[in-house]
């Protein structure tokens, strides 16, 4: 496939490993005294597990799996919130597969469906739009999950249902941002990053300069990486090049997609349909400030908060996680997958215990597909 | 001909005549079943032999849709089973068929399902001896699902099983991966994806007894369904104790059934065959 | 969630809409390409593009995917003759 499969190349990922071995060597980087990257976006945590490439790259190199993966990081009430909209009389719910087996206190989105509620996934919020213009006796809420690359596609749908006076479709809003998670990690005092591996697809929307306060304010370099294995490998030399010089910069690696200022049509569709809500609860990280997107009151009619009356500024947030469910700790980099006590017991792919077990770009759902033989080693 | 109903009613499955039309015109008519009691009465020269088992499994089959490019869900019903006893080592020889059809499922094609599993049927070298219909109210089925079970025979001294893999032995395709499985997804339609893509489901029996005659030490054989081949590979190496390497770039793919495993991000090694 | 692929444009099929259909390797689906469309609509056609989610999000830059690629060469080259080299070595010994 072009622009894939040439990004696929054995001898040049080859290559890159052989160079990033030296970069690690010169550096004094060892099993014992690593150099920690954290790849934020969890479809590079996917691509890292799915070719190997932690077992591959020199062993002074650990990946840190980071927060980018916006199921995992969705609290539990959050779905308690989807599953009670969906069981509303005459609604439709529809949203992305990602979301289907995430449990909620009461129970996942899928069991709500086995349940009678009438829940549906889609590729893409056109179809739920799709969806509201062929069942206009029924109520169509499309669930808006994911980070900055996700956000147009939920807000140029708005637009579009606004254009065409469509009443019966809405978005339960659940976006979140990159940046503020990250500065959120940075100020950890347990924190033990390295450098970074900035999300390819975030910064095709929103460019790379809303990381420069990573390289500017805490001297760490970060590297906006592609998802194919030698984007990622050379990301991976590119942040060793960094840190072996002294310097701390911005880069853009998938210069093929990333354009330095983002899209612009997209930044002014999300300017214009959402705004910040003032702090967004995350799974494992908490309350932060800034990082969550709510619907800009225009746009009321089509907001499933404001409609139903459920969501994050309705409902009461102190509800617990599961007990013994470490996925905080493993998201903030502080536990590995088996270190878990839960891990591949209490907790597998078919029933989660936590998120990161669910979505197959959640850490622990990655090493339990791909690492197998890993696992059992450990 | 008395058949004249068009689409499934509740009084098809109430034990009286229109049943037994539906039985006679859509079903025995076509399967020729031996004889017209409960139960098949069945001999097998194969089985005489000293040192011959005898192979029996069954699988049910549900799919949407029921009808796609390159099959339907008859078709499948057959070789699911016919390949189940195929690649176990047995000749398969008869199949049983219990179909659950939703009221309202149109004769027509329940027709053209029976039509295609009487025809997989002589291809595969099986009959279908023996069957069973019942009806549900519409919103309680999707369709049409099916069961068949199947029994054949194993020949003296041939052995084929995951435990005899040993290290060493080399895992082979018999055709491209995973066209049946990015079929399907397309075929259903809501996520309004299209491709020149056909299932490639088919039977087996043929293939494995030639296999068999030119490979005596074949050491163990699966029918990648649901799962795929990785899922295959993944109980077969638990089974043998062993390791499996795979070069991926030799994995055969259609370029159209990996473009849909990137749309959805989908492994190709996890799709049904 | 973030995942995207590169998809080729073929046909313009709603301009009021701004939607597509893009191709990906022998697959097609409608996607909108709001985020990509310039003035000239069909000057997409033919173009490659990012796909998330059936939006075109992107244009694929090919000078700078040539030049990502050219510098995975002039390493993998490097490579091969590093390789060469220690076989060669090897042999001698």
């Amino acid at each position: 496939m072009k622009f894939a499969s040439e990004f696929r190349d054995p001898v040049a990922a080859r290559a890159l490993l052989a160079a990033i071995a030296a970069k690690a060597d010169q550096i004094g980087a060892t099993r014992a005294k690593p150099v920690h990257i954290m790849e934020i976006c969890g479809g590079h945590t996917h691509s890292i597990f799915r070719y190997g490439l932690d077992k591959l790259i020199h062993e002074g190199v650990e990946f840190i799996h980071g927060p980018g993966c916006p199921v995992c990081v969705l609290p539990m009430a959050r779905v308690d919130e989807c599953v009670e909209i969906a069981e509303q009389p005459g609604v439709i719910f529809t949203t992305f597969g990602d979301a289907m087996r995430v449990p909620g206190h009461r129970k996942s989105l899928m069991q709500a469906k086995s349940g009678g509620a009438d829940i549906r996934m889609v590729y893409s919020p056109l179809d739920a739009l799709e969806l509201a213009r062929r069942n206009p006796g029924r109520q169509v809420v499309f669930f808006g999950l994911g980070f900055e690359t996700t956000t147009p596609s939920t807000a140029l749908s708005i637009q579009q249902a606004a254009r065409e006076g469509l009443t019966n479709f809405s978005v339960f809003c659940n976006h979140i941002t990159v940046p503020e998670p990250i500065r959120a990690l940075l100020d950890d005092p347990d924190m033990v990053l390295d450098g970074f591996i900035g999300p390819g697809h975030v910064s095709m929307v929103i460019g790379i300069h809303p990381y420069d306060f990573i390289a500017r304010d805490y001297g760490k370099p970060l590297v906006v990486a592609g998802f194919e294995p030698t984007d990622l490998l050379q990301s991976v030399l590119m942040v060793l090049t960094q840190i072996a010089e002294g310097r701390a910069a911005v880069e853009n690696q998938y210069a093929r997609v990333v354009p330095e200022h983002g899209n612009p049509v997209s930044l002014a569709a999300i300017a214009d349909v959402y705004e910040r809500r003032p702090s967004f609860e995350w799974r494992g990280l908490g309350e932060i400030d800034a990082s969550g997107l709510r619907i800009r009151p225009k746009y009321a009619a089509f907001d499933a908060e404001e409609k139903f009356g459920i969501g994050y500024a309705a409902a009461s947030r102190d509800v617990p996680e599961i007990e013994g469910c470490a996925c905080g700790q493993v998201m903030t980099g502080k536990l590995k997958p088996t270190g878990c006590p839960q891990f591949g017991k209490g907790c597998t792919p078919e029933m989660p215990l936590g998120a990161l077990m669910v979505s197959s770009e959640g850490a622990c759902a990655a090493y339990w597909q791909y690492a197998g033989a890993r696992v059992a080693a450990e | 001909m008395t058949l004249r109903d068009t689409h499934v009613t509740m009084a098809h499955g109430g034990g009286g005549r229109a049943m037994r039309d539906l039985i006679d015109e859509v079903f025995t008519a076509v399967f020729r079943p031996p004889g017209t009691e409960d139960q098949a009465r069945l001999m097998a020269e194969a089985l005489q032999e000293p040192g011959a088992r005898l192979a029996f499994t069954t699988d049910s089959f549900v799919v949407t849709p029921l009808e796609f490019p390159g099959g339907d869900i008859g078709k499948l019903a057959v070789c699911g089973t016919v390949n189940d006893l195929a690649v176990g080592g047995a000749r398969p020889l008869w199949l049983s068929a219990a179909f659950i059809i939703e009221e309202g499922c149109e004769i027509a094609l329940l027709r053209r399902i029976v039509g295609s599993m009487a025809a997989e049927a002589a291809l595969a070298g099986v009959r279908i001896v023996t069957g069973d219909t019942k009806v549900v109210e519409r919103g309680k089925g999707d369709g049409v699902f099916i069961t068949t079970a199947g029994i054949g025979v194993i020949p003296p001294g041939v052995e084929v099983g995951a435990a005899r893999i040993r290290p060493g032995d080399a895992v082979i395709v018999n055709g491209v991966l995973g066209d049946h499985g990015a079929t399907i997804l397309a075929a259903r339609g809501d996520l309004a994806l299209s491709a020149d893509l056909e299932s490639d489901c088919a039977g087996l029996g043929h293939l494995m007894q030639a296999a068999l005659a030119a490979a005596p030490g074949l050491s163990a054989a699966r029918d990648c369904t649901r799962g795929g081949l990785a899922s295959a590979l993944n109980e077969m190496a638990a089974e043998a104790g062993v390791a499996v390497e795979i070069d991926e770039t030799r994995l055969p793919l259609r370029p159209e059934v990996a473009g849909v495993c990137e749309i959805l991000g989908l492994d190709p090694l996890y799709l049904a065959n | 969630m973030c995942l995207g692929i590169p998809g080729r444009i073929t046909a313009i099929t709603d301009e009021g809409r701004l939607m597509a259909m893009a191709e990906v390797s022998g697959v097609r689906r409608e996607v909108n390409v709001a985020c990509v469309a310039g003035n000239d609509l069909g000057a997409l056609v033919g173009q490659w593009a990012l796909i998330h989610v059936g939006f075109a999000m992107s244009l694929i830059d090919e000078d700078e995917a040539e030049k990502t690629l050219q510098a995975l060469r002039d390493l993998g080259e490097a490579q091969e003759t590093l390789e060469q080299m220690a076989l060669t070595a090897e042999a001698l010994q």
